[in-house]
This record gives structure tokens, C-alpha cells and sequence, in this order.
């Protein structure tokens, strides 16, 4: 190599992704984070075993896939097809996925796009459980790997379901800020939070929509009204957030209380054990209830 | 047909500001997006937005830094409107309830970031750009505009007069992915462009499987000129087998780069004796790719990022969120081992060429985000400069679109008399194959001839894209694009990625015209007209083959080295022969190439090349 390169500048204060060590947000002290760091830990224990004593199908990765189309003949009936794609290393259930459609069958059908976990997208039903493909180690399933569409939700083509009822859920929580004086371009300031306020709402910030929170949740399996985990840690996100004020709060938390509301949570965990942002929902749900109820002592 | 004042096409942060300023300029505003907005890969932009907001800081210096970052490529009224109006569009954000990370004061926190002079890098935790991103979907969802999802953009509805600067875009041809119908989408008065980056032109990319390119590859077509194509940023961290980025905390908190023989390299072989680990990504980048050429790299693939040495408990504290990355995309416990690490593409500098209001050469249509080039980032972005250039000329595209006047631009676009044209000979012959896919009539620009009423222009794109669908759909066999679109993006990590010389650029650009040629045969095999992908992706291909070829052709004709280009022939910045835009434009189903001189006057001063150290 030339030296020339020496000569070039150096940016030792690197951009993009990098986390100021004394930000809480990264300081991972007794934090749930800490939890699933644990959990991994015995989760890595148990690949590494796996890989050595896996026999992978000649280092094939074997999946049965849910197929369904309402318009292929063959497709229409569902069905469950067969890949057999090499292993590699780090090869997550999306990377299989994505390795299966363009070596094997075009036509395999599945939202994905980020593959790192941020847009939400490809929540599927591997081995009998929520979670994203794109943050599925293959090595930490059991063989064969089944994938099917998020269970509850109308399915469209193959992995694909239908997400417009979950949307409108979101929705109906009416999930933005509602101070109405947005204020005009001269005002360069902004609006004071505290750090722990901030704290307060971290983890509900996080959601990335992707669903897999109601599709585990029996009761809004039973109950097509019901606000859902997703949207009731939204609306959490908005009634926490000190910069809103009081009657704004008030009046997030009828909505949450109506019929179909905070009240129909019989606190299963499911949601909580399937989140793949780790959002303490049944948690964030359960305060909203004691919210409303310290409301209602008011009025009553 | 659908009929709305303005289209903003594609909906992350460009396209969501883009919306909501031409809402606030009392347009009748819709968004088409092939992906749901909250599914767009603003969201993966974790480190903050930059902005000039607190005492002993001010757009000045933000601008300064930009424009010296930029290696004096960048435009100073580009650059000067972003660093004014970032502060301001910032703090609305704020005022919508993005949730930034606090001081003990309340306020929002600020950190330092490579090549500022000020920290003035507004952040959110380390995912500024998630939050970002759901915060402005709130307010679109709050103002009730009409967003169609999970539609799919093909082509843009424009005139077609001989001159590209005399054409006008009258709307949009987008396909609904759920139920395969192609429709028209009329823009009243202008539809905005907000694609996003082109990152998979490249095989190992930070990018979304969605950044194709779509936005640039259409408004190419259509005659506007794609503007600083070669400059491409490349990050040195990145996963191997997925390309997610980590960050460079792990060497700033003293990670160590190894090769296969356990070599520091940064030191050992002199790529960078005083800064090691922590030189430029440039720097870094090349050096990796040197030690796996020359057969010292790990599966001769990748090299080693090692952190082990810092303890546990350090990493604990200041890293873990690097953990989960490793473990979940790769696999790997960083606590345990090394991790494995190679660059990867990262950010498209150039892009649809536009003025500060966003503004192309073709009347009413606009390009904001990483698809357009103002030129805000010249030869080298900034890290935090891409997500305020989302809000602030995203606004200004919205507000401009939807008839606000905000002041004549200074900026000029298009081909005219203030451009340098050598009439330059290509040594190959790239866009010959302005090839139309087999079948089909069309051989040049897409546009159609002048038409009078716009209405039936938009029907007329419709009928074009609607038999092209067919084409596609009704052949058996040929070639599918997964093939084509592996062997593209082979060729351009190959050819031209951090490394580039004549000779590679010149073989990249046969293999794209392979491609070109190939894809006159491609075909699609999933005969369903529900949530057809194949079908998607199949024209998303396409896209990427136009795109590539501009990167490649601005690579080869660019002989210096400025930011992330870099070029073997000629090692130097040469400011004599290259304070110009390459701008490449597509005439008559050829690109051709020409140059615009950098704008180097601001308003109050001129700004003076130095070098660009640290
Ligand atoms: C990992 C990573 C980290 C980053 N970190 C930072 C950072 O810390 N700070 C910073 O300033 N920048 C950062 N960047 C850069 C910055 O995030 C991007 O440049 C920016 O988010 C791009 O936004 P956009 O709105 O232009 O495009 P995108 O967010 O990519 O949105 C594109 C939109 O266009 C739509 N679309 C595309 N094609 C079509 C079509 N044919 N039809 C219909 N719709 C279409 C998509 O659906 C999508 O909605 C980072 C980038 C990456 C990849
Ligand atoms: S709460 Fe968790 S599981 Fe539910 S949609 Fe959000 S990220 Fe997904
Ligand atoms: S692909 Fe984006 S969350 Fe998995």
C-alpha cells in the first residue's frame, strides 16, 4: 500500500452510530437490557452446542415454508413447501428466506427490508413463536425450521398478512402529539423534559410496529375491537410524556378506557415475551389501568 | 386516476417533511410508497441530526465544516441553507414530541461527531433516526394526508419535448402490490421525489433490501441529470454477512483491527502509523480490502475488529448495544471472540440534480433526501448531515411544490450555458443499450411526445407501464433478475468500491452493459397479480442497472482523488481541473457526460480549499 494514505485526515470522533458513553440510554446498569444480555448468554451457550453436535442436513438448513395464494392454482389450498438452503455462519431465518426465493422459487413471498431489526417488516411464525426473521439466528432453532405468517392476522400470499387492521388500531389511539400551537419559525426553543421523564418513556418509544405483540395476544385474537398491546403502549408513550399537559392526558386515557381498552388485558405476558424491542408491555398496560382508575377517584 | 395538487413519492424523512411543508402551504398533498412510511431505512440511522443550536456555536461554523468536509465539492448555498435552517427545523421536531435525549437541564443533548467543529450532533439514544422517522409519520397521520402504501412507483408521467429543461411532469405511474393494478396518479402542481439511497447497486451495503435506486433511475430517464454519481460513502465496520453497521465506538473506545496472521495492520503495515484504528473510514476501509487482496484476510473475506481487551465490564457500560448486534446479525459473542467486519457501501452522496428549493431541471418535478444532491455533501458526507438535509429541504421541496415562494434559486440545473461539455468520447460504450427490453417499442428517454393536456399524458404513462407489466408477466422463460442483479452488484463491489483504477471501472461498466443486455430477456415467474415481488424486484433491477452505470461512468471520468473517491492513476485532490459536478445525463438512450463548477461564494464570503486534516 501506498503511505499517500497517511496524509489523508483523520476523524478519530467517529459519526453515525456512536454511543456517548456517559448517555444513560447506553449504560446498560441492571437494565432490562442487562436481562436479555443474560438470556443471550445462555442462548449463545446452547448454539454453540448446538452447532457442534447438529447434524445440519449436510450443512443444509431445512425449512417448510407456509405457501398460500388465493389466485395460483396449487397455492390456493395452503400447503407447506420444503428448502434445503446451505448454511452459513450468522445466517438469520431472513437470510434463508431470501436465499430460498431467488436460488429456488421467485414467487415465495415476504415483507423484509431493513434485515436489522429497525423497520419491522418480516415478523413471522418460526417454529411456533413470534419473532423477526432478520434477528433469528437459524442456529438457535430446532430443525426443520417451520415459518408461517403472523397467526391472527388475515394472510395475503405465503408469509404475507394483512396489517391494515393493526394500523388502524395504531391509529385510533391518535398517536401524535396533540398541542396544537405548533409554534411559529422564530422559536428556537425547545421544550424543557427531564432526563427521567425521558427515561420514563424510552422503552415505548421503540416500537417498530411490526405486529408480532397482538398477533400472540388471545385476546385480541378474540375480541377484533380490542385496542391491542401495540397501540395501548403508544398511547403509554404520549399519556407518560410530560410535555403534554394534563387534559391532554385525560383525554388519552378515556380513550384507553373504553370497552375495548386497557380493561381487557388479563395480564398473560404474551405480548412481553415476544417483543423483539423488549417494550415491557403488559407492564406499561398495567400502569395505564392504575391511571385510570387514580382519574376516576377524581371525578368519583 | 387518482388526482392530487402535489405526490410526494416514497415516505421517509424526506418524504414525510416533504408532505407535511406542502400541507402547510395549503396543498392538497398525497404520498405514494412502496413501503409502509414506518418500514423506510430512515429508521436505521442511529447516531443524530446536526445543528447549530447553542451558544458558541453557529450555522457559520456548521457550514464551514460542511463545506471543508464535503473536500470543496458541495455548493455554499446548498450548504449554507441547510446549516440555517437546520436549527429551526430541528427544534420542530422537538415541538412534535420526537423524544431526543436530555441534559440535566431539559434540554436536548448534544455530542461531538467526526469532522464538527462544535457538538452539535442532536441525538436520540442511538436511534435518532427511528424516532425521527415515527415522529414525523405522527404528524402526517395527524394532519390526515393520504398516504397509498405498498404502492410501487414505475414511472414518472413527463413531457417530452427534445430539450429535457422544456419538459414539465404532470404525475406518477405506481402499481398496487397487493392487487398488481397499475394506476395513474395525477400531481396537479408537482410531484417530489424522496427514493431514498441506491445502496444495493452495491452486493454488501448498510442499505435496506428497498433502496434501489428507483427515484434517481426515473428521473434519469426522464432527462434530468444525475449529478456526483462516484462519490460514494463506504463504512469500514460493517457485518459480513448481513452488512449492519457497527459503530465507531468500537474503536474509539480502543478496538483493535486484526488480520489473519493476528497483525495490527492499521500500524503493523503502515497504512496509518499515527491514527491506527481511528483514521478516516476512507483510510480504514482501503486498508482492510488490502490486507484480504493480498491474501490476509480472514476467509479471505474479512479482517477482525477485537474488543475483548477492554473487559467486560467496559464493554458492558459503553457497548452493548455492539453485543446485540454481533450476536443477533452474526452470530458472534464480542465478548468472547473477535468480530468479523468488512466495508461495506454505506451512503450515496450524489443524485438527482436540484436546486435549494428542490427543484430539477423538468418543471414540477422535485428531489429531496438521499436521492437528490443539492449538493449539500459534496465529495464526503459528515456523519449527522443526512438527516437535517431530510427536513430542511424536504420542507422546502413540500412548500416550493405547493406554490410557496421562497426566493429565486442560485443554484442553476440542467444543461445550459454555465456548463463545460469537452464533448467527451466515452472509451466504451455504456448506455448504447438505452437497450429496450425485448417487445417493447421504446427505445429512448421515456418521455412521450408534447402533449397538451396533461391528464392524457399521465393515461398515456399508464398504457406504457401497464404493456410493460405484460411483457414481463406473459414471458416463460429468458433470465430472472435475482441473476442479473447478483452479477451487477458483484461488478460494482469488484470494481467500484473504495479501490478504483481505469481499468476496473472500464471492466465494471461491460458487465453493467452485460446486464443491460441480459434484462432484455428477463422475465417473471410468479404468474400472480397479488403482492407480486418478483415482479417488484424485477423492475427495481432495472433501476439499479441505470444507477450502477452512472456511478461507474462518473468513477471513470473523475482522475483525482477527492473524499471517497479515490482513484489509482492519480492520487492528489486536483483543484486546477476538478472544482467541478460531474453531471451525466441520458440523451437519446445514451448518457453523456459534462461538468458545472462548484459554487465556492456564500453569502458573506468565499470559501477557500484547504486541505482537508484534522
Ligand atoms: C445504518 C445507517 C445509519 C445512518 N446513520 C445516520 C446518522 O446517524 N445521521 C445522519 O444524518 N444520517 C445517517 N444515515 C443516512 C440517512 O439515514 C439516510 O441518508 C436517510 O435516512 C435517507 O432518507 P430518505 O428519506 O432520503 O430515504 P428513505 O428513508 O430510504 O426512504 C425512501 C422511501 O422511498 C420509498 N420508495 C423508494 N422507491 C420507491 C418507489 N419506486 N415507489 C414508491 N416508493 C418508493 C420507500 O418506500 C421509502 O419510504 C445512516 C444511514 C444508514 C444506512
Ligand atoms: S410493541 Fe413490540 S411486538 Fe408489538 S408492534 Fe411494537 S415492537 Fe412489535
Ligand atoms: S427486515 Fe426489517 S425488521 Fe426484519
Amino acid at each position: 500500500m501506498s503511505t499517500q494514505q497517511e496524509s489523508v485526515e483523520s476523524e478519530p470522533e467517529e459519526p453515525e452510530s456512536q454511543e456517548v458513553p456517559e448517555d444513560q440510554e447506553m449504560s446498560g446498569l441492571a437494565s432490562p437490557q442487562q436481562e436479555r444480555l443474560q438470556r443471550k448468554q445462555a442462548a449463545l451457550e446452547e448454539r454453540e452446542r448446538a452447532e457442534s453436535d447438529h447434524d445440519m442436513d449436510d450443512d443444509r438448513v431445512h425449512l417448510k415454508v407456509f405457501r398460500y395464494d388465493p389466485e395460483v392454482e396449487g397455492k390456493q389450498e395452503p400447503r407447506f413447501d420444503d428448502f434445503h438452503v446451505p448454511f452459513e455462519r450468522g445466517m438469520t431465518v431472513l437470510d434463508a428466506l431470501i436465499y430460498a426465493r431467488d436460488e429456488f422459487d421467485s414467487s415465495l413471498t415476504f415483507r423484509h427490508s431493513c434485515r436489522q431489526a429497525i423497520c419491522g417488516s418480516d415478523a413471522f411464525f418460526i417454529n411456533g413463536r413470534q419473532r423477526l426473521g432478520c434477528k433469528t439466528q437459524i442456529a438457535d432453532l430446532d430443525q426443520p425450521v417451520r415459518v408461517e405468517p403472523l397467526p391472527h392476522q388475515e394472510a395475503v400470499k405465503d408469509l404475507v398478512v394483512e396489517m391494515e387492521h393493526f394500523y388502524d388500531q395504531m391509529h385510533a389511539v391518535e398517536p401524535y402529539f396533540q398541542d396544537e400551537e405548533t409554534p411559529d419559525a422564530s422559536e428556537l426553543d425547545e421544550q424543557r423534559q427531564s432526563r427521567e421523564n425521558r427515561e420514563k418513556v424510552k422503552m415505548s418509544t421503540r416500537c417498530i410496529w411490526c405486529g408480532a405483540c397482538m398477533s400472540s395476544c388471545n385476546i385480541a385474537a378474540g375480541d377484533n375491537e380490542y385496542l391491542g398491546p401495540a397501540a395501548i403502549n403508544k398511547a403509554y408513550r404520549f399519556a407518560m410524556d410530560d410535555r403534554e399537559d394534563e387534559e391532554i392526558k385525560e383525554h388519552r386515557l378515556r380513550i384507553l378506557e373504553q370497552e375495548h381498552g386497557v380493561w381487557r388485558c388479563q395480564t398473560q405476558f404474551s405480548c412481553t415475551e415476544v417483543c423483539p424491542k423488549d417494550i415491557p408491555l403488559t407492564e406499561h398496560i398495567q400502569e395505564l389501568k392504575r391511571e385510570a382508575v387514580k382519574k376516576n377517584l377524581k371525578f368519583w | 386516476m387518482y388526482e392530487h395538487d402535489v405526490i410526494v413519492v416514497g415516505a421517509g424523512g424526506a418524504g414525510l417533511r416533504a408532505a407535511i411543508g406542502a400541507h402547510e402551504a395549503g396543498a392538497d398533498v398525497a404520498m405514494v410508497s412502496k413501503l409502509h412510511p414506518v418500514r423506510s431505512h430512515t429508521g436505521a440511522a442511529e447516531g443524530g441530526i446536526n445543528a447549530a443550536l447553542r451558544e458558541g456555536d453557529d450555522w457559520e461554523l456548521h457550514a464551514y465544516d460542511t463545506m471543508k468536509g464535503s473536500d470543496y465539492l458541495g455548493d455554499a448555498p446548498a450548504i449554507e441553507t441547510l446549516a440555517q435552517d437546520a436549527p429551526e427545523d430541528t427544534i420542530r421536531l422537538e415541538h412534535w414530541g420526537m423524544p431526543f435525549s436530555r441534559e440535566d437541564d431539559g434540554r436536548v443533548s448534544q455530542r461531538p461527531f467526526g469532522g464538527l467543529s462544535f457538538p452539535r450532533t442532536t441525538y436520540a439514544g442511538a436511534e435518532t433516526g427511528h424516532h425521527l422517522l415515527h415522529t414525523l409519520y405522527e404528524q402526517v397521520v395527524k394532519r390526515g394526508i393520504q398516504v397509498y402504501d405498498e404502492w410501487y412507483v414505475m414511472n414518472l408521467a413527463v413531457s417530452g419535448e427534445a430539450d429535457p429543461n422544456d419538459r414539465s411532469c404532470h404525475g406518477v405511474v405506481a402499481y398496487d402490490v397487493q392487487s398488481g393494478g397499475v394506476e395513474g396518479f395525477r400531481a396537479r402542481d408537482g410531484v417530489i421525489l424522496a427514493t431514498g439511497g441506491p445502496g444495493q447497486a452495491f452486493d454488501h451495503t448498510t442499505n435496506a433490501v428497498s433502496c434501489t435506486g428507483d427515484g434517481n433511475a426515473m428521473a434519469y430517464r426522464a432527462g434530468v441529470p444525475m449529478e456526483d454519481m462516484e462519490f460514494v460513502q463506504f463504512h469500514p465496520t460493517t457485518l459480513p454477512s448481513t452488512g449492519v453497521l457497527i459503530s465507531e465506538g468500537v474503536r474509539g473506545e480502543g478496538g483493535i483491527l486484526y488480520n489473519e496472521g493476528g497483525e495490527r495492520f492499521m500500524f503493523e503495515r503502515g497504512y496509518a502509523n499515527n491514527d491506527g484504528e481511528l483514521a478516516s473510514r476512507d483510510v480504514v476501509s482501503r486498508a482492510e480490502l488490502t490486507e484480504v487482496n493480498e491474501g490476509r484476510g480472514i476467509e479471505d473475506e474479512y479482517v477482525h475488529l477485537d474488543m475483548r481487551h477492554l473487559g467486560s465490564e467496559r464493554i458492558l457500560d459503553r457497548l452493548e448495544n455492539i453485543l446485540h448486534l454481533a450476536e443477533d446479525f452474526e452470530g458472534v459473542d464480542g465478548l468472547v471472540e473477535p468480530m468479523p467486519v468488512k466495508p461495506g457501501q454505506h451512503y450515496e452522496m450524489g443524485g438527482i440534480e436540484t436546486d435549494e428549493n428542490g427543484q430539477t431541471c423538468i418543471d414540477g418535478l422535485y428531489a429531496a433526501g438521499e436521492c437528490a444532491c443539492v449538493s449539500v455533501h459534496g465529495a464526503n458526507r459528515l456523519g449527522g448531515n443526512a438527516l437535517p438535509e431530510l427536513v430542511v429541504f424536504g420542507k422546502r421541496a413540500g412548500r416550493h411544490a405547493a406554490g410557496e415562494d421562497l426566493g429565486a434559486p442560485e443554484i442553476e440545473t440542467g444543461y445550459g450555458d454555465d456548463v463545460e461539455d469537452e464533448g467527451m468520447e466515452l472509451p466504451v460504450t455504456p448506455g448504447e443499450a438505452g437497450l429496450p427490453e425485448r417487445g417493447s417499442g421504446e427505445a429512448v428517454a421515456d418521455g412521450a411526445g408534447a402533449v397538451a393536456d396533461a391528464e392524457g399524458l399521465v393515461e398515456r404513462a399508464v398504457d406504457r407501464e401497464r404493456e410493460r407489466v405484460e411483457r414481463l408477466m406473459g414471458r416463460d422463460d429468458g433470465v430472472q433478475h435475482a441473476e442479473i442483479r447478483a452479477k451487477l452488484q458483484q461488478a460494482m463491489t469488484a470494481d467500484v468500491n473504495v479501490f478504483r483504477n481505469r481499468e476496473g471501472v472500464e471492466r465494471a461498466l461491460e458487465t453493467i452493459r452485460e446486464c443491460r443486455e441480459e434484462y432484455r430477456d428477463v422475465y417473471v415467474d410468479d404468474p400472480s397479480r397479488t403482492f407480486n415481488t418478483d415482479l417488484q424486484q424485477t423492475i427495481e433491477t432495472r433501476n439499479l442497472i441505470d444507477v450502477a452505470e452512472t456511478i461507474a461512468l462518473g468513477a471513470l471520468v473523475r482522475n483525482e482523488f477527492r473524499g471517497a473517491h479515490w482513484r489509482q492513476e492519480n492520487q492528489e485532490r486536483d483543484d486546477d481541473e476538478w472544482l467541478k459536478h460531474t453531471l451525466i445525463s441520458w440523451n437519446g438512450g445514451k448518457p453523456s457526460i459534462w461538468y458545472r463548477p462548484v459554487i465556492l461564494e456564500g453569502q458573506d464570503k468565499t470559501y477557500e480549499p484547504k486541505t482537508r486534516s484534522y
